[in-house]
């Protein structure tokens, strides 16, 4: 059912774009051949992947096919959907299923918000992101979408549960203030990648995926969508589980068995990622890494704190990397040289 | 609270919408007469005014700081006095009600940007929100006026007095009793011009009487007392009037020996362990009349909500909190509340919360409970201690009023918990 839905999703985005993607991938090719940068070739290939998957689903025999492999390099893992699906209208109940992400946003708000206004320095008192464009990658029923459309950002949020979608949508569409900001749509993160090739990608300033990252069923292709909307020197936030012994214990046992702070089945240990190798795969995919901090929730106050610990929780932020501008330069410059 | 909110720079562009019920009060010219109603606006509350931009306002019309206070007992010649070190730190200001509001009025007009006032309007009915999201219900709360027109708000803030509906409408359990008091006030003229820096208190046993400068001549007469005294008080001439302030402020006829020798021999046994402490008695100006039709009487009550907050609303002011004015705390209890209620939600507000989320209110009545039933609990105690001549509660006061007096520590203490 899910499975027609988001190939019926992906026809439409695809029968769409056909024209624009394929300009796109000639320019890509065209920067690969002149060879100067590992990531470019990364990036064609994971785009190459990516095309793959939505023309296998289409069932269209195209000759740059990538067979079977592809199919997992959707980001979206089904039984992952079907679980946030049954808890779509729990979304807001502050004291439910979800409080510690309600209180999460103590922590995670203001680390968004002052590491972009490290980055970008006008101020709009007020509506501090004024100004910037923000994706909310599985934005749920948007808790903190709300509060970075508050911070006056124009934010998308996008997640692949319908269902979810309708509760953010509904919760959002009180407040007139938020209408004019926050936006969402029941779309995956590779759609949106490639619909924005459209525009001509890197549109948004920050991509957010809090509580996410350990949903997903391809790390490698998230973080290439990542670095594909995100404008150059754009910022990836990213808070996550590690995957230790303690965050099994912590995380999964006294969490949701025996405290039942977060459902029972929400997580799964095996796709918790360590900093160090989310590090990794952020680095080769173009960004580097600002900032990594560990965060602890304590069960009884129900707040979270910074700590040194990256052990359970932890936020990252990464920044992609200006290569684009900084390559054509370096171009010039041996351009200039040879003539 | 509305000015407040208004000049919060993480609030720039946030809708501010007063209602009010009475007409707006505009103050071209500061009246040549004194209002009866005052208010003691402490340092704290001040500086507070000054952030708003209102204090300077009430500066241009017209404010009367004092240096020290006196307070002592008509059953005994107990007395303590709190003043600042070098008595160039001013320890309160008296301010006329209308002069504060005049200066918020012109504030808010400078502020007409993100602030709204309605005046002359009054609200008939509250819809209440609930606290989770049901689709026929409104998520905020909505606010239906007398003429027709309805307002939604995510956050109301009830700041309607001490009957406050809006505290009723939630049926907010509140404690509150009245007591068998009136408080008569008027403008009283000094027989002579003298500096008038001193706010002077004396317990009588019917409840205190307290003179506060208003100008070099003139000074502003607080005193509660028995709802039967009262009425009398306001039928006498003027004449009599001003003998029975006078006489309030000067008669020995409450005092006994036993009490004056037991208090006598523990301040000179006070003043064994600490020579230099403690303070000379001042004596306070005589009364030579009244200011014209400036009597006016109004009962005394407590009152304390237990709960401050709902689901997008909070009470501020009165409308949580009313004490008698022996301690002339209850405007600076309502500054209280707006500075911590401003500087909570500026901080959610800067956070991308939602303005009305109970968890930053929680906050703030958390905060503001702290620090207002000590204070309520203090004057109410002073009012019961205070209130009677049995010789056991005279001779604890008694004692507890001089050696207060003599420990400067305490006293610091105490001014500095008055004066936030």
């Amino acid at each position: 059912m899910y499975a027609n839905k988001l190939s019926r999703l992906m026809f439409g985005l695809y029968s769409r774009n056909t024209a624009s993607v394929c300009g796109v991938f000639q320019v890509q090719r065209a920067a690969g051949r002149s060879g100067f940068s590992w990531t470019a070739v990364c990036k064609q290939r994971t785009l190459w992947l990516q095309r793959g998957v939505s023309l296998e689903s289409q069932q269209h025999t195209v000759p740059c096919q990538i067979s079977a492999r592809s199919a997992s390099h959707s980001t979206v893992d089904p039984d992952e959907v079907r679980r946030f699906q049954s808890l779509a209208s729990k979304w807001w109940d502050e004291r439910g299923e979800f409080a510690a992400l309600h209180s999460m946003n103590d922590l995670r708000v203001p680390f968004i918000r002052d590491n972009l206004l490290n980055v970008h320095r006008q101020r709009h008192p007020g509506k501090p992101l004024a100004g910037l464009r923000i994706l909310d990658v599985g934005c749920g029923g948007g808790l903190l979408t709300e509060p970075l459309g508050r911070l006056g950002a124009d934010v998308l949020g996008i997640d692949p549960v319908g269902d979810s979608i309708g509760t953010a949508q509904v919760h959002t569409a009180f407040d007139p203030d938020l209408r004019q900001r926050v936006s969402y749509r029941a779309c995956t993160l590779e759609e949106l990648s490639a619909e924005e090739e459209e525009h001509g990608g890197g549109r948004y300033d920050a991509v957010v995926a809090s509580e996410v990252v350990e949903h997903l069923a391809d790390l490698e292709t998230f973080a290439f969508c990542c670095g594909h909307v995100l404008k150059p020197g754009g910022s990836l936030f990213i808070t996550t589980l590690n995957k230790t012994n303690l965050s099994y214990a912590l995380g999964i046992v006294a969490a949701e068995q025996l405290l039942r702070i977060v459902p029972s089945g929400t997580h799964d240990w095996e796709k918790f990622i360590s900093p160090v190798e989310l590090e990794r795969l952020l680095e080769s995919n173009g960004f580097s890494v600002q900032s990594v901090q560990g965060m602890l929730y304590n069960p009884v106050s129900g707040a979270w704190s910074w700590t040194n610990s990256t052990a359970i929780n932890y936020a990252l932020h990464a920044v992609k990397a200006r290569e684009e501008p900084h390559t054509d330069q370096a171009e010039e410059n041996t351009a200039d040289t040879h003539s | 609270m509305a000015c407040s909110l208004g000049m919060d720079p993480n609030l720039e562009g946030k809708k501010i919408l007063l209602l009010e019920a009475g007409n707006k009060k505009v103050m071209d010219k500061v009246p040549e007469t004194y209002s009866t109603r005052v208010s003691s606006i402490s340092p704290g509350s001040a500086s507070f005014l000054t952030g708003i931009g209102a204090w300077d306002h009430i500066t241009q019309m017209r404010c009367k700081p004092y240096k020290k206070m006196q307070v002592w007992d008509a059953c005994s010649d107990a007395l303590i006095t709190f003043d600042k070190e070098n008595l160039e730190d001013e320890m309160a200001y008296i301010v006329e009600n209308d002069i504060v509001v005049a200066a918020l009025t012109k504030q808010l007009d400078s502020l007409s940007d993100n602030v709204q006032v309605w005046y002359r309007s009054k609200v008939v009915k509250y819809a209440w929100p609930m606290p989770h999201q049901s689709t026929d219900s409104i998520p905020w709360v909505k606010v239906t006026l007398a003429s027709g027109e309805t307002v939604q708000t995510k956050l109301l803030i009830g700041a309607d007095g001490p009957n406050s509906m809006v505290r009723q409408a939630l049926r907010i359990p509140t404690i509150k009793w009245n007591y068998d008091q009136s408080a008569v006030v008027a403008v009283l003229n000094l027989s002579e011009p003298t500096e008038n820096n001193v706010a002077w208190q004396r317990f009588l046993p019917t409840g205190p009487i307290a003179m506060l400068p208003l100008s070099d001549t003139e000074s502003s007469l607080v005193w509660s007392t028995s709802h039967r005294l009262a009425e009398e008080l306001l039928e006498l001439d003027e004449e009599s009037f001003v003998d029975a302030i006078n006489s309030a402020f000067w008669s020995n006829e409450n005092q006994s020996e036993l009490i004056e020798t037991a208090g006598s021999l523990f301040r000179s046994a006070l003043s064994v362990i600490l020579p230099s402490a403690g303070s000379p008695r001042q004596l306070p100006p005589s009364v030579a009349g009244i200011g014209p039709k400036s009597r006016v009487m109004f009962p005394l009550g407590i009152g304390h909500a237990s709960e401050y907050i709902r689901h997008r609303v909070a009470l501020i002011g009165d409308a949580a909190h009313r004490v008698h004015p022996l301690a002339g705390q209850g405007a600076n209890l309502g500054f209280g509340d707006v500075a911590c209620l401003t500087k909570l939600l500026s901080q959610a507000a800067f956070d991308g919360k939602d303005l009305g989320a109970i968890q930053h209110l929680l906050e703030y009545e958390t905060e503001r409970q702290r620090k207002n039933l000590p204070m309520m609990a203090a004057i109410d105690l002073m009012k019961r201690l205070y209130s009677t001549n049995a010789a056991p509660a005279v001779l604890l006061r008694t004692f507890g009023l001089q050696a207060t007096n003599m420990l400067p520590t305490l006293k610091e203490q105490i001014m500095s918990f008055a004066s936030k």
